[in-house]
Formats: C-alpha cells, sequence, structure tokens
C-alpha cells in the first residue's frame, strides 16, 4: 500500500534522513524503531509532506505522492498524529475533531452556515470510538496529556482515512493511559480495517502489536521484517544493546 | 444564542437608534465615529484574533475604502450609491493582492512586510496631489441629499455597521470560521487534516479588507473628508491596541475597545497634545494586566463557574 524508496532528507548537512526504505501493506501494522534521532519523524515528515526529500520516492497505492503538500497528502486518506501534541488549543474536543470532519466533507469554504448544526453524529461517533465523547465539550487546553494524544488520533480519524501514522502515540503517559491507547490501536487495526504505520520507543508495545518491524539507525533503514528477524538481528542489537549477543526482550 | 442575550443586544440597539432624538450634535458624531471605528476593529479581529495574521497595517484597507469611495463620488458621475459599494470592493481587492504577496511569510515577518508595503501606500497617496489631494486630503466630499444631515449620517452608519458584524459573525461562526481558528491555533496540524492554510488566511484577509473599506466608506459619510493619515501607520496601531484592548478572543471586544480609545482620544485631546503617550501607557497596561482584554476578562471569569468538573471514564 504506501512504499517509500531510498528517500533521504539533509539538513544543514546532517543527514537525517539516509537512503531509507520502507514498505506496509494493506491492514497491517508496523513499528519503526530507532535511537533518539534516527530519523523516525523525519521519515514520517517526508511521507506525510511537511517537509520535501531531497531524492528518493513515496508511492501509496502505486501513486507517487513525492513532495504534494501536506492537504493533498491527507486528501489520499492518510491521516497522522503528531509526537508533540499538536492540537487546537483554543477549541473544544468536540470542535477539534469536527473541523478535521468538515475539511474531509469539502465544506471548510462554507461561509454561512453555523458549524454548530454540521458533521455533528460523524464527529460524536468519532469521540465515541476513542472514549473521549463525555469529555466533548472542554476546552483542549484543559485536557490531561494523556487524552490530548487520544485526541490528535480522533482528528486523524477525521480524515476518514485507510492509512494511519502514528507518531509516539504513547509517549508521556501514564501506564494505565497507555493500555488504553494500545487497546485503541488494536480496535483500529481490527474494526475499521486502517493500516497503521507507527513509531514507538517502549519495546513491550511495539513486540504487542506490530505485524513487521522496520529499524532506522542514523537515518537509514537497518531491517525491516517479522518480529522474529528483527529481535535476532545483529545489526540491531549492535545499534540497540552495543553488539552484546543477547536478543532485543 | 440565549434569551438574554438577544434581549441585551435588542435593548443596546434601541439606546443606539434612539441616541441622536436626546444627543447634542457632537455626540452623534463621536458615537458615529465610534461605530465606524469599531468595525474597522471587528474588521482587523476577524484576521488578527480569529485568524493569528498579523495584520499590523490595517489602516491601509480603511484608507484605500475611504479614497476609493472619495474618488468615485468627486471624479466621476456615477450615483453615489455605486461609490459606496466600490470602496470596499477597491479594498478587498486589495486585501488579495497585499494578501498573496505577504502570505508567504509567516508571524511577524508577515507584519512587517505589510508595515513596509501599507507605507507605500501612504507615500504614494500623500504625494499624489493631482489624484488624491496630497497631504491636504480631500474636503467638503459632495454626499446624497438623503446621507447630508449628520442624523441620517448617524443612522446610516449604524445600520451598515450592524449589518456588517452580523455578517462577520456568521461567518465566524460557519465551517470556514472554525477552520480559521484551527488555523490560528496550529497550521501545521491544519494542513495535515486537509486545509490549504494559505487560501483559507487568504479569503480571510479578502473579507478583512472588504469590511475595513466599508469602515472607510463610512467615514467619508460621517466627516465628508478624506486625509493620508487615515492610511498612517500610527491608526493601524491604535487599531491593533483597540483589538488588544477590548479582548482579541471576543467578538464584540475590539467594538468596545474601539469606543474606549475614541472616547479617550476625543477628550484627552481637548487637554493635552500627548494623545500618543497616553496610548502608549494604555497600551502597556492592557499587556501587564489584561493580557485577554476587557471582554476577555469579564469572559474569563464569568465562565469560571462553569467548567465541568474532572471526570474520569470507566
Amino acid at each position: 500500500m504506501l512504499e517509500v524508496t531510498s528517500i533521504s532528507k539533509t539538513f544543514d548537512g546532517f543527514k537525517a534522513v539516509n537512503h531509507a526504505n520502507l514498505a506496509v501493506e494493506k491492514g497491517e501494522i508496523v513499528a519503526v524503531i530507532g535511537p533518539n534521532g534516527a530519523g523516525k519523524t523525519t521519515l514520517f515528515n517526508l511521507i506525510t509532506g511537511i517537509i520535501k526529500p531531497d531524492s528518493g520516492r513515496v508511492l501509496f497505492k502505486n501513486e507517487d505522492i513525492t513532495g504534494l503538500p501536506p492537504y493533498e497528502v491527507c486528501r489520499k486518506r492518510i491521516s497522522r498524529s503528531f509526537q508533540i501534541v499538536n492540537v487546537f488549543q483554543r477549541l473544544t474536543v468536540f470542535e477539534n475533531v469536527q473541523i478535521s470532519v468538515l475539511s474531509r466533507e469539502k465544506k471548510t469554504w462554507n461561509l454561512f452556515t453555523p458549524s454548530a448544526s454540521l458533521a455533528i453524529k460523524e464527529t460524536d461517533d468519532i469521540l465515541k470510538s476513542v472514549g473521549l465523547l463525555k469529555k466533548k465539550n472542554r476546552t483542549t487546553a484543559l485536557l490531561s496529556h494523556g487524552d490530548r494524544k487520544v485526541l490528535e488520533i480522533a482528528m486523524a480519524l477525521g480524515g476518514n482515512p485507510e492509512f494511519l501514522i502514528l507518531d509516539e502515540p504513547t509517549a508521556g503517559m501514564a501506564a494505565e493511559e497507555t493500555s488504553r491507547c494500545i487497546d485503541l490501536i488494536k480496535k483500529l487495526s481490527q474494526t475499521m480495517e486502517l493500516t497503521i504505520l507507527f513509531c514507538e520507543h517502549d519495546m513491550e508495545i511495539v513486540f504487542g502489536i506490530a505485524n513487521r518491524i522496520m529499524v532506522m539507525v542514523r537515518g537509514g533503514t537497518v531491517i525491516q521484517g517479522s518480529c522474529e528477524e528483527v529481535r535476532c538481528n545483529e545489526a540491531v542489537q549492535d545499534a540497540y544493546l552495543g553488539g552484546s549477543d543477547v536478543c532485543l526482550m | 444564542m440565549s434569551r438574554k442575550t438577544l434581549l441585551a443586544l435588542g435593548a443596546g440597539i434601541a439606546v443606539l437608534l434612539l441616541f441622536p432624538l436626546f444627543l447634542p450634535r457632537f455626540y452623534v458624531y463621536l458615537v458615529s465615529i465610534i461605530l465606524l471605528y469599531g468595525l474597522l476593529a471587528t474588521s482587523l479581529n476577524l484576521v488578527l484574533g480569529y485568524g493569528g495574521i498579523f495584520q499590523f497595517h490595517h489602516a491601509v484597507f480603511y484608507g484605500v475604502g475611504a479614497y476609493g469611495t472619495t474618488l468615485m463620488l468627486t471624479k466621476t458621475g456615477l450615483p453615489a450609491m455605486l461609490a459606496f459599494i466600490a470602496g470596499p470592493l477597491v479594498s478587498a481587492a486589495f486585501g488579495l493582492v497585499l494578501g498573496i504577496i505577504c502570505i508567504r511569510l509567516s508571524k511577524l515577518y508577515f507584519g512587517m512586510l505589510q508595515i513596509s508595503l501599507g507605507s507605500l501606500v501612504w507615500a504614494i497617496v500623500y504625494r499624489w496631489y493631482s489624484f488624491t489631494g496630497g497631504d491636504d486630503g480631500i474636503h467638503g466630499i459632495p454626499m446624497p441629499e438623503m446621507l447630508s444631515s449628520p442624523k441620517s449620517a448617524y443612522y446610516f452608519t449604524l445600520i451598515i455597521t450592524l449589518v456588517s458584524l452580523f455578517i462577520m459573525w456568521k461567518v465566524i461562526r460557519s465551517p470556514f470560521g472554525s477552520v480559521l481558528q484551527g488555523i490560528r491555533d496550529n497550521p501545521v496540524r491544519s494542513e495535515m487534516i486537509g486545509i490549504n492554510v494559505r487560501r483559507h488566511q487568504l479569503l480571510a484577509l479578502v473579507l478583512a479588507g472588504f469590511f475595513a473599506g466599508v469602515a472607510g466608506s463610512l467615514f467619508v459619510v460621517v466627516d465628508n473628508t478624506v486625509f493620508p493619515d487615515m492610511l498612517f501607520w500610527t491608526l493601524s496601531l491604535e487599531i491593533v491596541i483597540m483589538c488588544l484592548l477590548g479582548g482579541w478572543f471576543t467578538f464584540l471586544g475590539p467594538m468596545l475597545g474601539a469606543a474606549v480609545i475614541v472616547a479617550l482620544r476625543t477628550f484627552v485631546s481637548t487637554y493635552t497634545d500627548y494623545w500618543a503617550l497616553v496610548l502608549g501607557i494604555i497600551m502597556m497596561l492592557v499587556i501587564f494586566f489584561l493580557p485577554s482584554g476587557i471582554l476577555g476578562y469579564v469572559e474569563e471569569k464569568f465562565k469560571r463557574g462553569f467548567i465541568e468538573p474532572e471526570i474520569e471514564e470507566q
């Protein structure tokens, strides 16, 4: 479904992403792991058009989407959440998701119909599916960190995606919130048949939900394979454990 | 909208309608000026408070609207009403052109480029004697019969201001308004949910330019003059302060800010020449003590009791 071929991006001489490759099949959950600064977020930014690559290609459903602006990428039904909470602070939980739904329904140029009367059911459904319905009228700035991360996912769902990219979905969450978020991701994959690409530092989560794993080190792809393959790969052990021959996890 | 708000609004409008019946002529003039400045500040707030765009030189659109109407009235034989529509349209078109040039830059850089380009327009108006009247401006602009008395000018201003405010209020509550506020809070996120940020911002700039132009045309009706100072950047600063003082995240805040600033300017100017000094002090006080403005402060106080308690879902 998604195929990234030899993509590269350099910032002031620093090779953030260096000939990385990634393939995601329909219906899969793929994790990208790697040490801090390996280029995971940059890779996601390259796929979603937030930054343009220096070289390489991104194919989505066999269509070249390399370098398209983010709003065009989103219209191809690719949505994403962000590592650092990135929501509309002054708006309510409901409005945050509603804007996303309105955007998908192409109603953002409507100047005179009150927003309050539009996309109510769709928005409520999404909030219900992620468990934020009871907090829908709360201003986003007043939400807990965990709830805001979940709201991130809800906003991404507003675009009715086929392909969902989650950048460290559980970062900074308390243990209980984390397990709820994992359940949510599993549910999205199973019930909505979403293809999910995510990155995460917590190996327990990665091995718990991913079908396949891609390992990035210094901007490049070390390996992409099943959990088993990745777990015992020497290069991965080098990167994570400094060359010991103990299997990861 | 709740019944209470509607009642308060109705009462407010009724008082405004009755004003000319018992107020002396000077105050009728003053209230007209407050109304049109309030409209001007609200139009700025559409992009500043709701759009998060640092439109630092909004007065240019006000001036272009006023000059557009005036030049149509004095230099062509076209019907007066056409001139009143042409002014705001020219101003909106101007908003589009300046917008296209500036929108590539973000935040402060947008504001800086806008101040420079706006000042250029001011310089042209200030120098072009044969067309704009140069630094003298144009005085004694002929008005159609029905707008020639201060009272009729007042009612015209009141009605047009109310209609304009209503339209802007509708726009802010529309999907476009929601998206605009989303862009203000987070442009990157907005793009990622499929919104073409620049195009939406551009439309907001055009709308703001249009309503600033309406305010400019109203000034021509009330004062029968235009002068280059209407496009000078110090006026833009005053408009920004109106928004900040009244509350830039509230709809009626800028109108309140305009009332305070215009009234103060009128009365302070009778005692001292240092109005700018007083304005500077007000600005400082607002920043330190009322960061969300008067109405913003009232709203926060009022809403505090209504925040739902934290209920954890099971």
